[in-house]
């Protein structure tokens, strides 16, 4: 049954990657040069030629200044439909199955372990293909097989115009694939393999419309930056083994108390040899979770096709990092200097992205910075100790995000490929069931009682108030500010796309609401946004949390804080709900009661608007420092170092001297030159064999 | 074992097909048939090459197939045999050559005869320099490949190909002549030049360490390592197609190959003491042409820089002397015999169709040719060490071998592999990614079937051993072992000598 839930979108992918490869290979046979008049493909190819000069089609979408241009004019190719059904059932049957594994594992306790067969094995290092479902496991493949066929659905309606759909379902289904072999991983190199495989995806499907220069630099960014965060990954991996003598997880962490206070000699310094470890790993973790100094990739990713950031983006991959934690919470347990950092950067990461997010105007770009803010937020949870909790942060967030990813999905459809918020506004009345839903999943967001978000946010928050970590403090405060920061930049999202007065006439005419297949994903996920909270509560918090993961995840600090957790003042316990309503006030101020206090505002804090609205200049500063340095480097280093030092004091000076007295000799011979070479080489191989000969004698 | 000769069939098949041609017409007819009896030959050498897998036994180190006659009165002995360090590359030189001759089937039109006696000649001298188990026989091998590649660069090549043949030349040549010099050294020393007594022999301390410069000398070269690696670029933008893919997957492959069979066993301590010049020099080359990788404008300088940071990370795991970085090592080797034969073989698919292998000529291919650029995503992702590939599993060995022993050293290679992901997603996104919209790539065609045929057995084997590596692994495993336990059971006797001193 584990073989067929990870198998299943792995078959689905190579199904939907074969129909895309014979189709292309319909459309481009590649057989003789095409006569320039006489090929099918002609009309096609002059077609988006034409449309490279504005066209009325063009001219009607210029309002757009972020609007996705147009894809190339080609029927799909044969069997696209049947690439979206035949991916999205398979992932279907996945998702049935990963939730009689969650009842199975989960609640009836069954864990299992199943070894596929060996992956890199080489004298004491050993490493297995294995499927390893403990309940860790099993809430993330619910999480991710839920949220991905919902995705397939969804992609169904979204990209039917694509003529490129049946690569889009392949990539997809790839990604399911991928994410399923990172959370069942049992060893720290398959689980790289899912981790730097989700990478691919993500940088193929942000890349999807390949012929959008910012589309192909963002999926380039994404996967560069992964590779930094996977730089630390790949060296924590290697200091594993290194202290340990293993990759896989049982033995690491039965070695791992023996390890604590023992120090380690890295890069000529002396460390305690846990916190290094766990120091590097979690490099990886922020990469992929794009915390605070690697987040930089995650906005630029929106380049990518909406269902995509839904999937993707919000609920499945980004969350790797808090996984990767969770699965290593018996180490992170044991290293109080990790888990401090851990809270620092998940605590401003929470505020960094709340605070950029308050002033942008692209709707997935908000959105990208409030997943970014709520990762901190999981990893507040980590740092602190309790990872259940986190976990449960996780698995709500899960819901809201992909809801609200594929609500502003549908707007976007609506709006003919418009993003920018300012042309919206006012769309309630023409998309009623999207602002419904798109309403729930603020509220979940924002942390309204009662909803999926407001369980698990405030059960971080708790969590952090009643540590004794001496970072605990920093994510407390944190966490608070958070709340506000979200609250407001999630309602200024919903204000200034569903009230008010259309900005955009033309768009807003036009806008209708989107087909079914679209709207049942909506419902579903709204459904979970308010119901997925309250029974959840009672597995991953308290003693619930026991009996559910067994061991699967480390409770051993955890277990206190759920009993002072419950104990706390009023006062304090009501505190986030404060802060949300704080924000959701000073929102409906700005933009339903007094629209022109905004703009008043950014000409007042000029500075701090600037700051804010080009993200803390972070792109601006890691080009500075990073790439234009690198790149100028590399040129000194050829032109400098090979062209000038090495080739000018070597080679050049010698051959040059040769090169003159043999030049015309080559000239005359050219063309017979190889009768003489066989010559020399026969003469060569004489000569020496005469010559070894006599040294042999002598 | 055989009652056959089967390693000098595998060396000496190539020969007889190339006398073959060389009877054949000086005409269009003849050159045809020269392209098939090429091509068969190859092909039947690869057939009888994989018999030598079949009956080979993994458990042992002991050098198989062993065929040893007394040569030039006795001074000498013609001796073959592999073990599990030598045989991978063997069958790596023989699955590589048909795929050469096919690369190069239409697109050589001038000496079409000679160009395939030249390749049939260098198959026969680079087996031989794998299977060699004479020091004189293998010199003789292993400088002999040089010719022939010195003129399928010289004669076939593009505009510049003196100049680059001649570098190619002056570099390999000034290495090797020291190596003939060290050769004779250890004849003088030891009395004989047969490698698996050499294997055995201790060597004295100072002949070890200027003998290990020689070595180094030759084989930096072919490797080849930082700041010896300049010839490479030039020699694989002015060589035909099939000439860079030889020369990636094969010739670059000796040099790893010597520092295994030669430098480690034979002069232990000296390899010990000159482990740290080795390290830097590879890191070096890891990041040195890594970055300069960032900045090129041609598609085959750029793989060949990359070629070469690869190449780093088989001499780090070399001379970490732990299990998982000599295996690393070898794996890497192969694996990018592979991944950078392929990646040529891509670039001579566009070389072939606009006569360039400039980036800047091209851009948004993807959208004429989207068989090719899945085939160019395979290898691209198998380049930058994507777990699931070939390449991911060499450079994860060799580095977490390298760890155990140096973490400074794993740590700064580790780098590159940020910067391999840079320039190789920046090329692809060049070449094969946005609209197309140079008129001249307009009636560009997608792969063609010889193409397919060329390209679709190494996408299966990259993606196939990168998914399951064991039973490469497991082939050289009893030959590293026992290398790696020589090496430090030398190292002991002489620091218990030290000790008692």
């Amino acid at each position: 049954m584990y073989e067929a839930i990870v198998a299943l979108p792995l078959i689905g992918s190579l199904i939907a990657a074969a129909i895309a490869l014979i189709g292309a290979r319909n459309r481009f046979p590649g057989e003789d040069p095409p006569p320039p008049h006489d090929d099918h493909a002609a009309p096609l190819v002059q077609e988006s030629h034409a449309s490279a000069a504005p066209s009325p089609h063009q001219a009607h979408a210029a309002f757009a200044n972020t609007h996705a241009e147009e894809p190339p004019a080609e029927p799909p190719a044969a069997g696209s439909q049947a690439a979206g059904l035949i991916t999205t059932t398979l992932l279907g049957i996945s998702c049935l199955l990963s939730w009689y594994a969650f009842y199975y594992v989960g609640i009836a306790g069954h864990q299992a372990r199943v070894t596929l067969f060996t992956y890199i094995t080489f004298a004491d290092l050993h490493s297995d293909w294995a499927l390893r479902i403990d309940s860790l496991t099993a809430v993330m493949l619910v999480v991710v097989t839920t949220i991905s066929s919902l995705v397939h659905l969804y992609s169904i309606g979204y990209m039917s115009d694509d003529p490129y759909r049946p690569r889009f379902f392949s990539y997809l289904s790839f990604f399911t694939f991928a994410m399923l072999m990172l959370v069942t991983s049992d060893n720290l190199v398959q689980l790289f393999f899912g981790w730097e495989g989700v990478g691919l995806a993500s940088y193929l499907l942000i890349g999807f419309w390949y012929y959008k220069p910012e589309a192909n630099a963002a999926a380039i960014k994404a996967f560069v930056v992964n590779r930094v965060g996977d730089f630390g990954f790949s060296l924590g991996i290697f200091a594993v083994f290194f202290l340990t003598g293993a990759v896989d997880f049982d033995t690491i962490f039965s070695q791992a108390p023996a390890l604590a206070g023992k120090s380690f000699h890295f890069l000529s310094f002396d460390a305690n040899a846990l916190t290094v470890v766990c120091l590097l790993l979690f490099m990886g973790a922020m990469g992929k979770s794009a915390q605070f100094l690697l987040h930089t990739w995650l906005p630029d990713a929106m380049e990518g096709p909406t269902p995509v950031s839904a999937l993707i983006h919000a609920a499945t991959m980004v969350t790797a990092g808090v996984f990767m934690v969770a699965r290593l919470s018996p180490l992170f347990a044991l290293s109080p200097g990790a888990s401090a950092f851990v809270v620092f950067i998940g605590g401003t990461t929470a505020v960094f992205a709340g605070t950029v997010a308050l002033v942008q105007n692209d709707i997935k770009r908000i959105i990208a910075y409030s997943t970014c803010s709520q990762l901190g937020y999981m990893f507040v949870a980590m740092g602190v100790g309790a990872y259940s909790i986190g976990m449960f942060h996780l698995f709500t967030h899960a819901f809201f995000k992909a809801l609200l990813f594929l609500c502003s999905g549908s707007v976007i459809i609506a709006m003919h490929h418009e993003q920018d918020t300012r042309h919206m506004g006012g769309l309630w009345r023409k998309l009623p069931v999207t602002y419904v839903t798109m309403v729930i999943g603020t509220l979940a967001l924002t942390g309204f009682p009662f909803t999926a978000g407001y369980f698990s946010k405030d059960a971080i928050i708790e969590a952090a108030l009643v540590s004794n970590h001496p970072m605990a403090a920093y994510g407390f405060v944190m966490a608070l500010v958070a709340v506000a920061l979200t609250a407001f930049y999630s309602w200024r999202l919903i204000f200034k796309t569903f009230h008010g007065e259309p900005h955009d006439r033309e768009h807003y005419e036009a806008a209708h609401e989107t087909p079914k297949t679209m709207l049942v994903p909506l419902v579903v996920l709204a459904i979970g946004s308010i119901a997925a909270g309250y029974p959840a509560l009672a597995i991953f918090t308290g003693h619930g949390a026991d009996t559910f993961f067994h061991g699967a995840l480390s409770l051993g600090t955890a277990n206190g804080l759920f009993e002072n957790a419950e104990k706390l003042p009023l006062a304090l316990s009501i505190m986030p709900t404060v802060m949300m309503i704080v924000g959701f006030l000073v929102a409906w101020v700005f933009y339903i009661r007094r629209p022109d206090l905004p703009e008043e505002l950014a000409r007042q804090q000029y500075v701090l608007y600037q700051f804010l609205l080009n993200k803390w200049y972070f792109d601006e500063i890691y080009d500075f420092l990073f790439v234009r340095p690198a790149m100028r480097l590399g040129r000194l280093l050829w032109k400098g170092g090979d062209g000038f030092i090495i080739d000018g004091f070597g080679p050049d000076g010698v051959s040059a001297r040769v090169l003159d007295v043999t030049r015309n000799v080559i000239r005359l011979q050219t063309g017979y030159l190889y009768h003489y070479a066989f010559a020399m080489l026969i003469g060569v191989a004489a000569f020496f064999t005469w010559f070894m000969f006599v040294g042999g004698h002598g | 074992m055989t009652s056959w000769p089967i390693l000098s069939v595998v060396v000496f098949l190539p020969i007889v097909g190339a006398l073959f041609i060389a009877f054949l017409r000086n005409d269009e007819a003849g050159a045809r048939n020269a392209r098939w009896v090429a091509l068969w030959t190859t092909l039947i050498t690869f057939a009888i090459s994989l018999i030598l897998v079949w009956r080979f036994d993994t458990s042992t180190a002991d050098f198989q197939f062993v065929e040893k006659e007394p040569w030039l009165g006795g001074a000498i002995n013609y001796s073959l045999g592999v073990d599990g360090i030598s045989l991978p590359f063997v069958i790596l030189t023989t699955a590589i050559m048909p795929i050469a001759i096919l690369a190069s089937w239409t697109v050589i039109q001038r000496g079409v005869r000679g160009f395939m006696i030249a390749f049939l000649v260098l198959e026969t001298l680079m087996v031989g320099s794998f299977c060699a188990l004479d020091l004189v026989l293998f010199y003789l091998f292993f400088e002999g490949s040089l010719i022939p590649m010195f003129l399928i660069i010289g004669v076939w090549g593009g505009p510049r190909r003196v100049y680059s043949s001649f570098k190619f030349f002056l570099y390999t040549f000034a290495g090797s002549v020291l190596m003939l010099l060290a050769i004779m050294a250890m004849y003088w020393q030891a009395g004989t030049t047969d490698i698996p007594t050499l294997l055995h022999h201790s060597f004295p301390r100072t002949l070890q360490t200027w003998a290990w410069f020689a070595f180094l000398a030759s084989f930096a070269v072919k490797m080849p390592m930082w700041p010896v690696h300049t010839w490479l670029p030039d020699a694989h933008v002015e060589a035909p197609t099939s000439g860079s893919v030889i020369l990636a997957a094969i010739l670059l492959k000796f040099g790893g190959y010597g520092f295994l069979r030669f430098s480690l066993p034979m002069f232990p301590e000296a390899s010990q003491q000159l482990a740290p010049l080795i390290y830097a020099l590879s890191v070096v080359a890891i990041i040195y042409t890594s970055l300069v990788a960032l900045m090129q404008e041609d598609m085959k300088k750029l793989i060949a820089y990359s070629s070469v940071a690869h190449m780093g990370f088989v001499t780090m795991g070399i001379f970490a002397v732990t299990a998982q970085g000599v295996s690393g090592g070898i794996f890497q080797m192969l694996s990018h015999g592979i991944v950078s034969a392929a990646l040529f073989l891509c670039v001579g698919v566009v070389y072939d169709r606009m006569h360039t292998h400039e980036i800047s000529i091209f851009g948004g291919l993807v959208n004429r040719m989207p068989l090719y650029a899945f085939v160019f995503m395979v290898f691209s992702l198998a380049n930058i060490g994507l777990p699931g590939t070939s390449g991911f599993v060499g450079e994860f060995l060799t580095l977490i071998g390298t760890f155990r022993v140096n973490n400074w050293v794993a740590t700064l290679a580790a780098l590159g592999s940020i910067l391999s992901a840079a320039y190789m997603l920046w090329l692809y996104r060049k070449v094969i990614f946005g609209k197309l919209e140079k008129p001249s790539l307009r009636w560009i065609r997608d792969l063609g079937w010889r193409e397919i045929t060329v390209l679709a057995p190494l996408v299966i084997v990259t993606i196939l051993i990168g998914v399951y590596p064991k039973p490469v692994l497991d082939f050289s495993a009893a030959s590293v072992t026992q290398l790696i336990d020589n090496y430090h059971h030398a190292l002991g006797s002489v620091q218990a000598a030290a000790l008692t001193r």
